[in-house]
């Protein structure tokens, strides 16, 4: 529809002949447009595929592409070097070698930072001190990026300046030391030789100081009985692996008994290794304890008994042994066993060891007694540990000045007495009586919370430091980060105060170059992270007079029942409640995590009215349980513990905290209100109240129902006596009426991959092994960024981990008997009753840990149910998962027959109803860059670490190398913590690799074998030394 | 096809000496009639019902999973309960209109149209699940074979989900054509009556242009027996591939040979109980009790009865082989069934699908409409809890006593399977108002062989 007006541009228009017209015509385009050069060339133009329809879709694509690169996307700020610092290849990970001694927890470690940022903890193998990190240790890396650590120092709650702080510090001390005034000195154990230098020369500066030590949970009467017996305030050494006949009255040496890292040695010794005539070997350990611990978990034989009852037992022990009627009164058959140990321990000699925990000088004498009488070896006479020099009496001395108006300043470091004293209102009094006090700190906690000037500490991993955890043997701590805060170390601001120039980085070096380092460099030994310096302490043994300390030690007498205080493996003694990792953490016996918890014998909890329930979806509740000491009461809630001694209760220090900790991690009670006389046993009563507490709690049934080809086992009789048919037979199916192995290609529905080349991975578990600790699942969660859900989502069986330490309890006396009892059912109505029985734990049950994560199977049966194909098999042997891929549908996750794979339910990461690190920029800095972090509505679950592997693979094929052995095991994140040998990963195309070796073992079964899954990872037979002789 | 001669024995199957036009105008009535108090209730409610689950259906969605009582060991629970219930109730549709065409089955003719809605509705609720279910929903295309970008990405041809996909696609195709066919003529007969002009534009629209001529009718029997042909295979096929869900898999419970059948038969139990539901109030509420009598309702039971047996058999033959197995695992799962903490669960489906049906051996019960009525919507209650056994109880006690726990639904889950309850009566209720709820085509052309008048007539004059 042409426009048919005619629009008149001028007057002139009108006379046609008028030439304006045309000239205004010409000039409105001079030129003329530039078709000529393509146009005029009819040859070329017929040539051109460039049809008219070509040009229209040709502008239309660019017309949209255009449009869409108009679009904003995803604005990612990465800023990069600008001078990049030397050593830091962006993607390829530094290694640190320090040492982390926190008061509770000691490790040499290597610190894995990527880019500047310290991401993840792993052992120092090099090192022989302390070289097995626990899970805390683990953790401790997350605790650094703690969105609640104070920034910089306070005065009065608010903002100062070091300047200030530092000011005021040297005119208050001088004015102090002017007029003669006490000022404390309140730290925890440092085992360093720089900084008890620092403070010997602080007090030398200022005389009016003085020093007191105080740890949470401070073993003091240990290391007073060390001090009577060899003259020397320090801890003894064991070396476990030395022992064939480990008795433990009391000790969780597996857990944190005495420090810690006696796992491997013990480890070594239970390993059923054939020698060259086939038998077997290993060692004989029983446990006699009130609460069931790690320890009395992996022991061959456990008596629970309660604290008073012990140590009639250490007592009659020792009369059994040294030929002396000591007295005491116990049931005949205990005391028949008591004698059978002692002859035990008698006939081991020198391979023989028994250890205490019993929080009582005498009974740690008597031990010492025992182990020179046996002359065992495993008690090391030339090892000190140097960990803990606390003593309880000087701290309540403390107390008693504060409120006396004795003390008129205190400056404190490591230490949280307002949190961990069990007469904390005393302390909080005191305190306010002084004139000043200043708080090291990290954390605005309770004690900081109430100081004057807080002095706004940096985590150990930002600070140096050095320590002797072992007389004579040295380790380094180095920073693996600058300081994320504004933050100084105790150590800096003393040397600053006395008003020295240096730092105590350059007082370390000054120090150890003059007085350590013997024929070794400082680069060196900072490299390696420690040092020997092969000077050793002779003990020399004081007279003692065992027999009057065993009688007196006998007439021990309870009243009612008694309460065992002990530290979890999750927490510790709370230094790190605010760290998500260990609060989901579950614990290796309970399975609990998020709480702490009164554990009960079963008859104890029904004679008062304590109950654990399930509700609808499975969690599990309880009512509270009123607990009194000496007046103080803490409403409790409670766990039913089967092995838990009668008459006795066990209660987890650690919890309870309410201050510098998100709301999320505001649970539990604080046990160290009942810690009175820094005495771990305590009596006390109990009444049942009529409220309910919910637990989140990870393993819901607690019995393996009979299963016995899910954890094999056997004794070491059988072990030695009887082919590997017997106690390893491999499960077999009917092939045209013959029976046929499931191993055999014969009965395989499926294709093998071809396995000839490349690598092949397979990670071997050996029961005999793990002792439970959780090492492995701590380290996984950092290595994969396994998100953290919190107490309501564990309580809906929704945890993430992604590998489980699945925890059995047996419900007769032992495993063995529950299969007995399970083939001996006949007929309908016994199966309907038997096994409703086997549901419940026997009182006193064999415990049994398994390691489970992903199978890695051959034949899985994840991967033939994805709709998508998001799972499929690796040609290295894995299970891989593409998290891009997968749509949730969860079938996979269904037909696991190891229930393995976890969902995201929800998005854990920038999501404030997951509050926890990965919704904090602080806190996403641990997050491992290698490892995606998946999103909501996928599966997830254990990968082998491939990302690892894969970079080892990587590094190899740089350095024009083939893989070296050990060097996968040390990449799989779980392998490579567990320092107990449990766990081998590694290449089994490689010949010469160990776990090659250990899939050659008789031992070695896989989960479920009769599914015919074919996994990856193997386990190996338990072995259970319940030889009587 | 249909014969001329119905023996003197049979009951007549139209009641109440109808003629033709009787016929057209009872059917058309609620058609071309406005709707009752009743009816605007009934649709309330399930409106409501619906839109509540729309606004459970997005929390989800936004949310993620995690709004329902899922946990690491049972990953499936109502969603896939639903899914497979929702699916059965839709097999009765295309047995009763393809395989009892087939079998030359006449009383099919007063039923089928409603039953086949059903079945579309039924359906469609069932499609749902497997998408809202997913964690991604909104990558549920993935799951079709289409040509991409992604490189080599392609589905996984193993995988049971992947064929219920296409089984439930292929399904619900099939069966709307099917009913769309016969729908035809019927609604032809609308539009010749229809007077309001929109009325006659959406029904001609609808109708395809039917003319009614010879060469019209002759096509609608060809096409009708060809769809019947191949709808038969799919009532076997649909049902036994959800089974596959199930049966290929490795867990104790979900692993059984027995599945394809036994799903099968409890689809069609599960249907003709929910046919049954919705045409006792039909035939009541539309004044249909001349076409819908006594003894169709009758026959459903004698279906429902029989094949309840058969889901019973299934449910003990599954208890033996797990006994005669040998296998630990086996015979824990289904002592853990009928014994374990889902016990109530197990027995609320036994009674419901193995007990409440033998009620229908006595012909006072099976032919008393509130009997049939009770016992019908108890059918599908068991059938629900049946599915429910199969998924949470197998899936809660599995192979590790370390990750045993249970299951317990949350507001969500409730609210989402309502949701389809009430989307369900939406779809039905405006299909009752709108569609031909009887073949009146077919059924007019049984009416000279078994309309009561006519048989009378034939018997006064032989």
């Amino acid at each position: 529809m042409g426009n048919l007006k005619k629009y008149w541009k001028s007057e002139l228009e009108l006379s046609s002949d008028d030439s304006t017209i045309d000239h205004l015509k010409n000039n409105e385009f001079i030129d003329q447009l530039p078709t000529d050069p393509f146009l005029s060339n009819k040859n070329e133009l017929e040539q051109s595929n460039t049809n008219r329809r070509d040009f229209l879709k040709y502008l239309g694509f660019s017309t949209a592409a255009a449009t869409l690169a108009s679009c904003e996307g995803p604005v990612n700020r990465s800023i990069p070097y600008v001078l990049q610092p030397e050593r830091i290849i962006p993607g390829l990970a530094n290694y640190y070698a320090t040492t982390i001694a926190d008061g509770f927890d000691f490790a040499n470690v290597l610190v894995k930072t990527r880019e500047g940022r310290p991401i993840k903890i792993e052992n120092n193998l090099k090192s022989k001190v302390k070289s097995s990190a626990n899970a805390r240790v683990h953790a401790s890396v997350l605790s650094m990026y703690d969105n609640m650590r104070i920034k910089a120092p306070t005065l009065e709650g608010k903002e100062t300046t070091w300047d200030n702080l530092n000011k005021s510090m040297i005119s208050l001390l001088e004015s102090m030391k002017d007029n003669n005034k006490p000022v404390v000195l309140l730290t925890q154990s440092f085992a360093s030789p720089s900084t008890s230098k620092i403070i010997s020369d602080f007090i030398k500066k200022y005389p009016n100081v003085f020093h007191v030590v105080y740890d949470s949970i401070s073993d003091s009467k240990a290391l007073d009985a060390f001090e009577v017996a060899y003259g020397l305030r320090a801890l003894p050494t064991y070396d476990f692996s030395k022992a064939k006949y480990i008795v433990s009255v009391g000790a969780d040496f597996l857990g944190d008994w005495q420090g810690g890292d006696h796992d491997s040695g013990y480890v070594k010794g239970r390993i059923p290794e054939r020698n060259k005539d086939g038998k077997a070997n290993m060692s004989k350990h029983i446990q006699i304890e009130s609460n069931m611990t790690i320890t009395g978990s992996n022991a061959d034989k456990r008596i629970p008994l309660s604290p008073s009852q012990q140590k009639i037992a250490l007592a009659k022990i020792f009369g059994y042994i040294s030929g002396n009627e000591v007295g005491g009164e116990l049931p005949s058959k205990l005391d028949e066993s008591l004698k059978k140990i002692s002859e035990g321990l008698k006939s081991a000699g020198s391979k023989g060891l028994l250890v205490t925990g019993i929080d009582d000088v005498d009974a740690h004498l008597i031990t010492h007694e025992i182990n020179e009488l046996l002359n065992s070896q495993a008690f090391k006479k030339d090892e000190l540990s140097l960990i803990k020099n606390s003593d309880d009496k000087k701290i309540t001395k403390l107390i008693k000045d504060l409120n006396k108006g004795l003390v008129k300043g205190i400056i404190m470091a490591g230490v949280n007495p307002v949190y961990t004293l069990p007469n904390s209102k005393d302390f909080i009094s005191g305190l306010s009586k002084a004139e000043f006090s200043v708080c090291f700190s990290m954390k605005n906690d309770e004690t900081a919370s109430i100081s004057k000037w807080v002095a706004a500490s940096p985590h150990s991993l930002e600070s140096w430091g050095d320590n002797e955890l072992v007389y004579g043997k040295y380790n380094l701590t180095q920073p693996t980060i600058r300081p994320l805060f504004d933050t100084k170390q105790f150590q800096d601001c003393l040397l600053y105060w006395m008003g020295s120039s240096q730092s105590f980085y350059e007082f370390i070096k000054d120090n150890w170059q003059k007085n350590i380092i013997k024929g070794s460099t400082w680069n060196q030994v900072l490299h390696d992270g420690f040092y020997d310096s092969e000077t050793r302490q002779v003990l020399k043994k004081q007279i003692i007079n065992p027999l009057e300390r065993a009688k007196s030690l006998s007439r021990s007498k309870s009243n009612g029942i008694e309460l065992v205080l002990y530290t979890k493996t999750g927490l510790g003694d709370g230094q790190q409640a605010n760290n998500p990792w260990l609060q989901e953490f579950p614990d290796p016996i309970t399975r609990v995590s998020w709480d702490n918890y009164l554990t009960i014998s079963k008859k104890d909890a029904d004679q008062i009215g304590l109950k654990n329930y399930n509700v609808a979806n499975g969690a599990l509740d309880s009512n509270y349980a009123l607990i009194t000491v000496q007046g103080e009461s803490l409403k409790v809630p409670v766990i039913i513990q089967p092995g838990q001694a009668e008459g006795s209760v066990g209660l987890a220090f650690g919890y309870g905290k309410t201050k510098a900790l998100k709301k999320e991690m505001q649970v539990g009670v604080n046990a160290y209100k009942l810690y009175k006389d820094f005495n771990l046993s305590q009596n006390v009563k109990l009444e049942s109240i009529n409220k309910n507490h919910e637990f989140a709690c990870v393993q819901l049934h607690n019995t393996l129902m009979g299963r016995g080809d899910i954890i094999k086992e056997t004794t070491l009789e059988v072990f030695n006596t009887k082919s590997a048919k017997h106690w390893n037979s491999v499960p077999k199916v009917s092939l045209n009426h013959i029976e046929t192995p499931v191993t055999s290609p014969d009965v395989d529905l499926w294709d093998e991959f071809d396995r000839s080349i490349g690598h092949h991975f397979n990670l071997s578990i050996d029961l005999n092994a793990c002792t439970g600790c959780g090492a492995c699942v701590i380290a996984c969660h950092a290595e994969n960024n396994v998100p953290v859900v919190g107490k309501t989502e564990v309580r809906k069986s929704r945890d993430m981990h992604w590998l489980r330490i699945d925890r059995y309890y047996s419900s007769e006396q032992t495993f063995e008997e529950d299969i007995e009892t399970k083939e001996n059912i006949s007929g309908i109505s016994d199966s309907l009753s038997v096994f409703g029985e086997m549901e419940k734990p026997a009182d006193n049950p064999q415990v049994v840990f398994q390691p489970v994560m992903c199978q890695h199977c051959n034949h899985a049966p994840c991967e033939t149910v994805c709709p998508v194909a998001a799972t499929s098999h690796g040609r290295q042997g894995q299970n891989h998962m593409a998290y891009n891929r997968c749509i949730g549908t969860r079938y996979c996750a269904n037909n696991c027959p190891y229930k393995v794979r976890r969902f995201n339910w929800f998005l854990y990461n920038n999501n404030d109803e997951f509050d926890f690190n990965m919704n904090d920029d602080l806190g996403k800095m641990v997050l491992n860059p290698d490892v995606v972090v998946r999103s909501r509505g996928v599966m997830e679950k254990c990968s082998f670490c491939i990302q690892s592997t894969q970079a080892v693979i990587l590094k190899a094929k740089n350095e024009g190398r083939e893989v070296k052995s050990g060097e996968f095991n040390d990449a799989c994140a779980c392998s490579a913590a567990c320092s107990t040998g449990a766990m081998k990963f590694g290449d089994i195309n490689d010949k010469e690799s160990e776990v090659t070796a250990l899939k050659e073992k008789d031992r070695v079964y896989h989960l479920l074998e009769y599914v015919g899954t074919k996994p990856n990872v193997f386990y190996h037979v338990k072995v259970r030394n319940t030889d009587e002789t | 096809m249909a014969s001329h001669y119905e023996a003197p024995i049979r009951k007549p199957l139209v009641t109440g000496g109808k003629s033709y036009h009787d016929v057209s105008v009872d059917i058309v009535n609620a058609v071309e009639g406005k709707a009752n108090k009743q009816w605007w209730i009934v649709f309330s409610i399930a409106l409501i019902m619906f839109l509540w689950g729309i606004g459970c259906i997005i929390y989800t969605i936004s949310t993620g999973i995690g709004a329902w009582g899922l946990n690491k060991t049972v990953g499936w629970a109502w969603d896939i309960t639903n899914f497979v219930w929702w699916v059965g109730i839709g097999h009765a549709g295309t047995l009763i209109s393809a395989v009892l065409l087939l079998f030359r089955q006449k009383w099919r003719m007063a039923i089928n149209r409603s039953a086949e809605a059903m079945t579309i509705f039924s359906v469609i609720q069932a499609g749902l699940f497997p998408i809202i279910h997913m964690g991604r929903p909104w990558l549920a295309f993935w799951t079709l074979p289409i040509p991409n970008a992604y490189g080599s990405l392609w589905v996984n041809f193993n995988s049971p989900l992947l064929w219920d996909v296409f089984a439930i696609s292929t399904y619900l195709s099939v069966s709307l054509v099917f009913w769309w066919t016969g729908l035809l003529p019927d609604f032809a007969m609308i539009r010749d009556r229809a007077v309001k002009p929109f009325q006659k534009k959406i029904y001609s629209l609808v109708s395809f242009g039917w003319s009614g001529r010879a060469k019209d009718w002759q096509r609608f029997e060809e096409v009708s027996l060809v769809l019947a042909g191949l709808a038969t295979p799919l009532v076997l096929s649909v049902h036994t591939i959800v089974s596959f869900d199930f049966a290929t898999s490795v867990i104790p419970g979900w692993h059984t040979t027995i599945f394809p059948p036994y799903f099968v038969a409890g689809a069609i139990f599960s249907g003709f109980a929910m046919v049954q539901t919705l045409l006792i109030v039909m035939r009541k509420v539309s004044n249909l009790e001349n076409y819908i009598t006594i003894q169709h309702i009758e026959l459903m039971n004698i279906v429902i009865m029989i094949t309840g047996c058969i889901v019973g058999c299934a449910y003990i033959t599954e208890l033996f082989i797990a006994w005669y197995s040998g296998v630990e695992y086996e015979q824990y799962a289904f002592l853990n069934r009928a014994t374990g903490p889902y016990w109530w669960a197990y027995w609320s489906m036994m009674t419901c699908n193995v007990f409440s049906p033998q009620f229908m051996w006595v012909k006072k019960l099976r032919t008393s409409i509130v009997f049939s009525f009770v016992i019908s919507i108890v059918v599908n209650i068991g059938m629900w809890f049946e599915r429910f056994v199969i998924i949470v109880t197998s899936l809660h006690r599995d192979y590790l006593p370390s990750s045993w726990t249970m299951f317990s639904p949350t507001v969500f889950d409730i609210g989402i399977f309502l949701g389809t309850i009430g989307f369900f009566f939406v779809l039905f209720l405006l299909y009752s108002r709108t569609f031909p709820v009887i073949a009146q085509a077919e059924v007019k052309t049984i009416l000279k062989t078994s309309g009561d008048n006519y048989k009378k007539m034939r018997d006064k004059n032989g």
